[in-house]
């Protein structure tokens, strides 16, 4: 009886994993590419040098960060996936989500400031867990970098 | 007091380096926040109360880096470099460092 609630248990989380974790997902590439499209006008750089004719202009650091989980779905597969190797399909599509949303909210601080520039861009990853056995799929990607304003 | 992660000011000429100023806090989440991280772990999506009290923290971090700086006389930071580890389970230090420099 026990086994039964238990197969019942994980079969439900499975399908709400799927079913919600899918969903947001498809919505969240949606805005990410709406709103990359809006704020297009900003210019990334990694260089560290601002050209020394722009005297006048001031420097603000901006920064945007996000923290994103996987579904239960996506856990399980990708766990299944750890016994034959390979690629994490649902990681990849993870980190691209954590990365593309930390650098589209480092751009919107930039905006709020009323700059179009943002130099030496650093990107961080850091996993978030419970422990030291218990990673949860869960990462954090901070953006940052260095926002010129007109004067 | 201003603050850059490159090694220059545009337009404004360094005048002093006054070395390595940090500013670090270590945190934990708490059980709600918990409660609700862990539906999200079921539903995927972001973790919007881990995401506020990671900004919360590192702010927290910049204000002691600024504080430290300001005690040393200096009127900018530049250089900035942040940093994470995790210390212990559910625990995360956040870490900001940077050169504190006197500007004209």
């Amino acid at each position: 009886m026990e086994i039964l609630i238990n197969i019942g248990l994980f079969l439900l989380l499975m399908t709400l994993g799927y079913g919600f974790g899918r969903r947001a997902e498809k919505a969240h590439f949606k805005s990410l590419r709406i709103r990359e499209a809006k704020h297009r006008a900003v210019i990334l750089s990694m260089g560290r040098h601002i050209p020394p004719t722009r005297a006048n202009v001031e420097a603000r650091l901006v920064t945007g960060s996000v923290v994103v989980s996987v579904d239960y779905f996506k856990r399980f597969f990708a766990m299944l996936r750890l016994l034959i190797g390979g690629r994490l399909f649902s990681y990849e599509s993870l980190m691209e989500r954590a990365r593309r949303e930390a650098i589209l909210r480092m751009k919107e601080q930039a905006i709020s400031l009323g700059s179009k520039e943002i130099y030496n861009v650093k990107l961080e990853t850091s996993t978030i867990s419970n422990g030291l056995q218990n990673a949860l799929g869960t990462v954090e990607v901070l953006a940052y970098g260095t926002a010129v304003v007109e004067k | 007091m201003l603050i850059t992660n490159i090694e220059t000011i545009p337009g404004k000429n360094i005048v002093k380096h006054l070395g390595l100023v940090q500013g670090s806090t270590v945190r934990s989440k708490h059980v709600g926040r918990d409660i609700m991280a862990g539906l999200k772990n079921i539903f995927g999506g972001e973790l919007r109360g881990y995401t506020e009290l990671l900004e919360d923290a590192r702010g927290e971090a910049l204000e002691r880096m600024k504080r430290q700086a300001r005690g040393m006389g200096a009127n900018a930071v530049i250089n900035v470099r942040f940093a994470t580890s995790s210390v212990a389970q559910g625990a995360a230090e956040l870490f900001v460092y940077g050169t504190a420099v006197v500007m004209e």
